[in-house]
């Protein structure tokens, strides 16, 4: 078989492979189960520990392998092929984690990082609010100085590993009139006082993924646990968000190559006038349609992921062009799988329905593609007008 | 403590075809893996090195490419691992095999507990567990689903299964045990485990290594001569039965006793 060749290390090939072994023989056989019950995904979150795979963009000093953004998306590529609801999970933590790898002290990164790193406790990425979705300025959680603490105070909605994680780092207003630079991050932890957690919501998909409201009330906490500086806040969430988007067009391409994986397989036993449905043009060129974007995607996002891992530093237009293809992609060739298994492609009885609603969260979360495309035109825009001097 | 586990590599039972005309495993194209139960084996060793601490050492006898089924074992959390490999062990049958074996572990320097799958998917002869032990001295027990160390008599306290029932046994170490699947869930390898195994050095021990008289081991140590192989044909009618559970079972007991078997 013509397998593109991406020219992987021996290490990063190791990557894969486990990945995908936890993903066939550890996610693939409950994720219907876990979807329908909107349960919570704690064994694989162990598997995946065990595995050593969460301290992959880790540095060694902190316990983790120090490896890139491209060992990442190898991982999270082959995880989404099991399941995104718990690929999404575990990419929620290196969310939580990128603050502290990005920003953080050393003393921080000593306390944190480990403990990520090794899996035992995961991490959460609060950021949006009731009021803050797109326009993440429009933020009102507020953290106020007092003597040796901050004080915080707001609701945080829509995070990911809310409730299950026991490290989150929260972007909150320091000096509301200051604009971009009003804005600071905070280390916060589970047990600290005065944090507590909303509703657990109901989903389309990602079902079970943990998704919840982190409500503040005067939590106080250390001074110590500010990352960076006092007015980054906002610098930071956009640098953690550029750094994770690449994961999420990975997530794209490993949940699209499982639609089409299910969908090939189904052409093929299918019969109808007689023959299998594979046989027929009008399926074919629908499966090398998405044959074709799948490999599109899949050396978009590995591309960018090394760009990111050679040293580039201006890598937001890069890494919403990933995160952009890689997720439309995934919900078209998802959407055509079910086409393509017809009646049975909607039922629960088949996984690609599953795979269908999942998908529509990849166009939302982590920005949505309308902000990916105002990154990506205003990228342009600054770049020309440089260009023009 | 010194834990050692014997496994086999076998051929990926789901993939692999027999030849009827050979009588013989195709074994080409077809990837080789541990023996399934061997997996539970190098758990439960490990599960009990972790908790008791000490070394787990892996131990497998066959040809070069084996050594790819110690790597396996190393990133599951087995300390050190040797190849008995040797042209003249080859063709062994379940006698020559423990010869061989007993005489790897006595060179290793001997164990505490020595852990074996219940059977290997290709043989299923389950004999070679018991075998070894029996040459080694060992007191053993078969087909364990559970397994507790009592430290004050320095026992271990295992459930064994039997057709009937099961047996909870009382067994003074030096011991060896079978272990059968449900007696844990194989945990899957890590990372940094791969790695290390990577670059482990396996040493490779033959014959002269463990001063065996090549007589008693391979084809030639071994009174079992396979004469012929065959795949067994399927040619009784069958039925599938329509309906729900109720129907199905109603339709079942009327064909049994039309059939005169009820």
């Amino acid at each position: 078989m013509g397998k593109v060749n991406y020219f992987l290390t021996e290490e990063q090939q190791m990557i894969v492979d486990l990945a995908r072994q936890i993903a066939e023989e550890k996610i693939v056989p409950v994720r219907a189960e876990l979807d329908e019950k909107e349960e919570f995904p704690w064994d694989i979150m162990k598997d995946l520990a065990q595995a050593d795979l969460f301290g992959l963009y880790i540095p060694e000093e902190y316990g983790g392998l120090g490896g890139g953004c491209f060992e990442n998306c190898l991982a999270l590529e082959q995880l989404a092929w099991g399941c995104i609801a718990v690929t999404t999970t575990y990419a929620a933590s290196a969310l939580g984690g990128y603050p502290i790898l990005l920003f953080g002290n050393d003393e921080q990164k000593s306390k944190y990082l480990p403990d990520i790193a090794s899996g035992k406790k995961l991490a959460a990425f609060g950021l949006t609010e009731a009021n803050a979705g797109s326009d993440a300025g429009a933020i009102q959680t507020t953290a106020v100085e007092d003597g040796d603490y901050w004080v915080l105070n707001g609701t945080k909605q829509w995070i990911t590993n809310g409730g299950e994680a026991e490290i989150y780092t929260i972007i909150a207003l320091t000096d509301k009139h200051k604009g971009p630079r009003g804005a600071s991050a905070f280390i916060v932890e589970k047990s600290d006082p005065g944090f507590s957690f909303g509703k657990k919501e109901r989903k389309m998909g990602l079902r079970a993924s943990a998704t919840r409201e982190l409500i503040f009330n005067d939590c106080r906490i250390p001074k110590d646990r500010l990352l960076g500086r006092r007015g980054q806040g906002f610098i930071i969430a956009m640098k953690t968000l550029d750094l994770a988007r690449p994961g999420i067009g990975a997530i794209g391409v490993g949940l699209a190559q499982a639609a089409l994986d299910e969908a090939v397989k189904y052409a093929k036993e299918r019969i109808q006038f007689g023959q299998p449905i594979m046989s027929f043009q009008a399926i074919q060129h629908m499966l090398a349609d998405m044959a074709t974007q799948i490999e599109a995607a899949r050396a978009l996002v590995y591309s960018v992921a090394r760009t990111i891992d050679a040293g580039e530093k201006d890598i937001a237009k890069l890494a919403a062009m990933a995160k952009l293809f890689a997720t439309d992609m995934a919900m078209k060739v998802t959407t055509d799988a079910v086409q393509i298994l017809g009646g049975y492609g909607y039922m629960k009885d088949y996984p690609v329905e599953k795979m269908m609603r999942d998908a529509k969260i990849l166009q939302i979360y982590e920005g949505t593609n309308q902000i990916q495309r105002n990154v990506i035109g205003q990228a342009l825009n600054k770049e020309y007008t440089i260009k023009k001097k | 403590m010194r834990f050692v586990v014997c496994i086999k590599q076998v051929p990926d039972a789901a993939n692999v075809r027999f030849d009827p005309e050979k009588g013989t495993l195709i074994r080409e194209g077809v990837e080789a893996m541990i023996n399934p139960f061997d997996l539970n084996a190098i758990e439960a060793a490990v599960q009990l090195k972790e908790q008791l601490g000490g070394e787990v050492v892996c131990i497998t006898m066959g040809p070069p490419q084996a050594e790819s089924a110690l790597r396996d074992a190393l990133a599951l959390g087995v300390d050190s691992a040797v190849l008995l490999s040797d042209r003249a062990f080859a063709g062994a049958d379940t006698l020559a095999t423990t010869r061989t074996l007993a005489a790897g572990i006595k060179k290793l320097g001997g164990a505490d507990i020595v852990f074996c799958g219940k059977q290997a998917i290709d043989g299923d002869t389950a004999q070679v567990g018991p075998g070894l032990a029996a040459r080694l001295g060992l007191n053993y027990a078969t087909c364990i689903s559970e397994l507790e160390f009592i430290k004050d008599t320095n026992c271990l306290k295992v459930k064994r299964a039997w057709e009937e029932g099961y047996d909870i046994l009382e067994i003074k170490l030096p011991a060896l045990v079978t272990v059968l699947t449900c007696i844990n869930t194989p945990r899957v390898p890590s990372l940094k485990g791969k790695l290390k195994a990577k670059k482990a050095n396996i040493p490779v021990w033959g014959a002269k290594d463990l001063g065996l008289d090549t007589s008693l081991v391979g084809l030639s140590g071994s009174p079992t001569q396979v004469v012929t192989t065959c795949v067994p044909k399927f040619e009784a009618k069958k039925e599938m039965l329509e309906g729900d559970v109720e129907e199905k079972v109603d339709t079942l007991l009327n064909r049994l006793k039309e059939a005169g078997i009820l």
